[in-house]
């Protein structure tokens, strides 16, 4: 867990990228508030306010008994909002860096460019 | 939603002319997890003490179930004290600590009790004045979790008890607690090690509170930002400043509040860099003897 930030925020995250990259897939069951507590060795509290958060904005829903699991749709509605996130969140501090470093958009473009290559 | 178990107002306990509880007040609510935390002799073992009943206040409200606490069996039967350094009566077992621990708790669980024996590989027929420091704190832990009093307080139980056997009892303290949820106020200086488990932090220092937050609050509450001086003071002037170092040109000032997006890039643009603090680190901020920090707020105040 990283220190800086609330955990439940963390936990929220951790499910949704797993929803993004198709390991939960639509449909499929999530872990229990208490199974998220006792893996993570936190406060059960905290573990629900990050399932809850998931819950309001109905990327998983509860059913009464059973459990949670991921609703349809969830993973389309998740990379929509994750892009428009993108730009504030990893290029404008890219561009920062970038200028500090005596870095034109050009040449930013053209590193970008490279290292999808390699990869 | 949630029921207060316990009050506190203008509480107050002294020793002569020592005041260890100074008009504090608090609430404690039902089913959560405290952290009631601070530096030695900051006061929360005898805040400890007197919502448990062991003293009586000088001055100021407590109520604990709706009552006073001292000499109220029926708020008392409640409660589970484990106290840093129990004393047990001249030749007693282990063995003998678990048989007559029902006869306080109703709730007791015999058969956790014994899986907790065996998880803490605790010798049951040894007499406890010849157990180690860690088995003696395993005999606490047991009986404060097989006892599943609805309030629960841990007075540093964990000396000399290893990692290995720290990690059973915050494995065992938060499956217990999921299953049959109740009031546990943990107080610890190991504070990076329970952090996460706590769902409120009460910090006492020189018989007062400085912080009574839900932990997801205190977590990244607090930033440190450090740069060239003239940019950490500039993006730091307007903020509570809780700690401040400096060395030649270059400072680094702990700051009181959230930051978000638009100032963390602007932090980057100044050329800052942006570390989070732990709790832990917060409450040595807090309650360190930080000079700069503290005549700073002082010339502030």
């Amino acid at each position: 867990m990283d220190e800086s930030r609330p955990i439940f925020i963390q936990i929220t995250e951790q499910v949704e990228n797993d929803i993004i990259e198709g390991t939960l897939a639509e449909g499929s069951q999530i872990p229990s508030t208490n199974e998220f507590a006792a893996f993570l060795r936190i406060n059960p509290a905290t573990a629900l306010r990050g399932v809850n958060r998931l819950v309001d904005d109905g990327i998983v829903e509860k059913r009464r008994g059973i459990g949670m699991f991921v609703t349809a749709g969830a993973r389309e509605r998740l990379v929509e909002r994750r892009r428009a996130e993108f730009s504030a969140q990893y290029i404008r501090p890219l561009i920062v860096e970038a200028e500090k470093l005596g870095l034109d958009i050009d040449e930013l473009a053209a590193l970008i460019r490279s290292e999808r290559i390699e990869s | 939603m949630t029921a207060t178990v316990a009050s506190a107002k203008g509480l107050t306990k002294r020793y002569g002319s020592f005041t260890a509880v100074d008009a504090v007040d608090f609430t404690l609510e039902e089913n959560r997890i405290y952290g009631l935390l601070g530096r030695n002799g900051a006061g929360k073992t005898t805040i400890m003490q007197l919502l448990t009943g062991q003293l009586f206040p000088n001055a100021g409200e407590l109520e604990v179930f709706g009552r006073a606490p001292a000499e109220h069996a029926d708020v008392l039967r409640r409660l589970c004290f484990i106290a840093e350094s129990q004393r047990y009566p001249e030749d007693f077992m282990p063995a003998h600590v678990f048989k007559a621990a029902p006869w306080f708790f109703e709730n007791w669980d015999a058969a956790f009790a014994e899986r907790l024996v065996a998880d803490f590989r605790l010798p049951l027929k040894r007499r406890i004045k010849k157990l180690s420091r860690g088995q003696l704190s395993a005999v606490g832990v047991i009986v404060g979790l097989a006892s599943r009093a609805p309030m629960t307080f841990f007075d540093e139980p964990y000396l000399g008890l290893d990692a290995v056997a720290r990690h059973i009892f915050y494995d065992r303290l938060l499956e217990d607690y999921a299953e049959h949820p109740r009031t546990i106020v943990l107080s610890t200086h190991l504070i990076d090690e329970v952090a996460n488990l706590l769902e409120h932090v009460i910090l006492i220092d020189q018989g007062r509170i400085l912080l009574d937050r839900d932990a997801e609050e205190v977590r990244g509450s607090a930033t440190t930002v450090a740069g060239a001086r003239a940019a950490v003071d500039a993006f730091t002037a307007d903020r509570p400043v809780i700690g401040r170092e400096g060395l030649g040109g270059l400072a680094s000032v702990t700051i009181d509040g959230r930051l978000d997006q638009a100032e963390r890039i602007r932090a980057a643009e100044l050329g800052l860099e942006l570390a989070p603090v732990s709790l832990q680190q917060l409450i040595v901020h807090l309650t360190g003897t930080d000079l700069a920090g503290s005549t700073e707020q002082e010339k502030a105040a």
